[in-house]
């Protein structure tokens, strides 16, 4: 398969052309907003807890290229169901994997764009630690 | 003497002064049409950069040797090129900076930190790349001056008839323009803005970075004050701009960076400024750069302004009517005969990173981004747009390659 094949799998333009929880929940316990300042993308995040901390319902809108969509779209898929904390401190590698392509460093900040503004809603609506990455996000660096 | 008609500029011919495009990319021939965001550099500059550095290089304005005067006579000939260039009276006038973005920085640290205050009143357009846009921007809000900007029509072109409103709202004491757009390609009344500015007793700033590579510039009849440009779009190399300022407003105005060579004498408690154009050219300055950015403008004089601008406006032309055809692309901007060769559009339903990464594979570089003018994106309601853009090594062919591009993104992502 070439490079180009890969990039564009059939698996990623599924989640593109149907993006899985995609939308806004309405009253959210949190949400946050992230920005691609090469691209000017942007994605927002919506969360709504359950019990304890666990992630009941996750949806995400905005604008983005078919990498940053899928991504976002699988991203849901994964933390659905899961708890807050435990997503906190998921590593950048176990979405990456589940992208399962390859991408050059300027790609990796599209395709991470939805993980690192979903650590922040996290941050705010249950107080979990927050990755570097996610500095400048929702204007976290204003406040 | 017999009037001859002025040779066209042969592309193609052209294209074998410029070594990168002898190699392949993905296996295909290089496409370049991304020439707004850097142009690519013919081996005539190339040359000049390795020749400063294997014959004449020393440091400039400081040795007593051999070297270092060689190397300052051919640093202070390419400054004489730079002022031709632009149709400067003086070269003292002449600034080197690192880039045209530096250039407006100086304008708005050294002229504005001075010169603006609360009541005053700051003008840019809605066109502005962020380099001609928020350091004024910046500035304003530092001096407690008020931050306005000219807005544009569906098209992409100024709206003069609201230069009046702006005037009855406040003192204008500075208004930046850009003389071209670098993301729509919109060439602007830069002449008309700078009498109405002249009129406000402002003064008037031309970022001339999108606009030096592609047309001949005369500032004095552009009617600025402060000019802008940068090498690396206009063959030249990366790392080297040029800011020209009238001799009395630069003469009034602090220095922007303070160093070595810009000093004439430093005590404990004064230090006064070296003349002109030293006083702005703090530490050791892009040497072997400015010389082959003299070279680059031998390069372009050579060819001909005129000539590169008529061969730019037959391919915008073209490329206009080649996406025109397809009824799935959104072109935004004014009609060929008022831009430069620059075309921004949008495929339905595909992102521009996308657009960009598909084409890539097909040896085509354009730009997808908000090309650094994001309230231009918000005015058009678009987040990024693709851009291509065209200069004097730009074949017919590969604005075919690139449409030919787009129906195979289309192909892959809808």
């Amino acid at each position: 398969m070439s490079e180009f094949d890969q990039l564009y799998r059939e698996v990623i333009l599924d989640h593109y052309k149907n993006p899985r929880g995609h939308g806004v929940i309405e009253g959210a316990d949190a949400e946050a907003d992230g920005q691609n300042p090469l691209c000017g993308d942007e994605v927002s995040i919506y969360v709504s807890f359950g019990e304890d901390d666990t992630i009941e319902d996750v949806k995400f809108s905005g604008r983005g290229c078919a990498i940053s969509q899928a991504s976002t779209s699988m991203l849901m898929e994964m933390v659905k169901g899961r708890s807050a904390h435990e997503v906190a401190t998921m590593s950048k590698d176990d979405l990456l994997e589940e992208v399962g392509i390859p991408l050059t460093p300027i790609r990796l900040k599209c395709a991470l764009l939805g993980l690192w503004t979903l650590k922040v809603a996290l941050h705010k609506g249950k107080g979990t630690p927050l990755p570097e990455e996610a500095a400048g996000l929702d204007d976290l660096s204003l406040n | 003497m017999a009037v001859t008609a002025k040779p066209k500029l042969d592309a193609q011919k052209l294209r074998a002064d410029f070594p990168i495009f002898e190699q392949l990319v993905h296996g295909k021939p290089l496409a370049y049409l991304d020439s707004a965001v850097t142009s690519q550099k013919p081996r005539y500059v190339l040359d000049a950069l390795l020749n400063f550095y294997e014959t004449s290089y020393g440091n400039v304005h400081r040795g007593v040797y051999w070297l270092s005067e060689r190397a300052t006579a051919e640093f202070e000939a390419a400054r004489d090129k730079v002022r031709g260039f632009v149709n400067a009276p003086s070269a003292k006038e002449v600034i080197f900076t690192r880039n045209a973005t530096e250039a407006l920085n100086l304008v708005a640290y050294a002229w504005g930190w001075d010169n603006l205050g609360p009541g005053d009143t700051v003008v840019v357009t809605e066109l502005e790349h962020h380099a001609n846009f928020v350091p004024f921007q910046f500035i304003a809000q530092r001096t407690g001056a008020t931050f306005k900007a000219i807005p544009i029509d569906g098209a992409g072109e100024l709206q003069l008839d609201a230069l009046d409103g702006l005037a009855a709202e406040g003192n204008i004491k500075l208004v930046a323009v850009g003389l071209i757009s670098n993301s729509l390609g919109t060439i602007n009344p830069v002449e008309k803005i700078a009498a109405w500015a002249h009129e406000q007793g402002a003064v008037m700033v031309v970022d001339a970075a999108q606009a030096a590579p592609h047309k001949a510039i005369d500032l004095q009849t552009l009617g600025a004050d402060f000019l802008a440009i940068s090498a690396h779009k206009m063959c030249g190399p990366s790392g080297v701009g040029a800011l020209w300022g009238k001799a009395e407003l630069l003469e009034a105005m602090s220095p922007f960076n303070m160093g070595g060579q810009m000093i004439r004498q430093v005590r404990m408690e004064k230090t006064t400024w070296n003349e002109l154009p030293y006083k702005f050219e703090a530490g050791t300055p892009p040497m072997a750069e400015a010389v082959a950015f003299g070279a680059a403008v031998d390069y372009l004089t050579a060819i001909g302004l005129d000539a590169i601008e008529e061969h730019e406006h037959e391919l915008a032309a073209y490329a206009l009517d080649r996406l025109g055809e397809l009824d799935w692309i959104t072109t935004y901007g004014p009609p060929a005969d008022r831009r430069a060769g620059i075309v921004s559009f949008n495929v339905e339903g595909v992102h521009p990173h996308d657009v960009a990464q598909i084409l890539d594979w097909e040896g085509i570089a354009i730009r997808a981004g908000h090309h650094c003018a994001q309230p231009l994106m918000a005015k058009l309601g678009v987040a990024a747009t693709n851009r291509a853009s065209f200069y004097l090594y730009t074949v017919r062919d590969e604005i075919d390659r690139l449409v030919a591009g787009l129906h195979k993104v289309r192909k892959v992502l809808t």
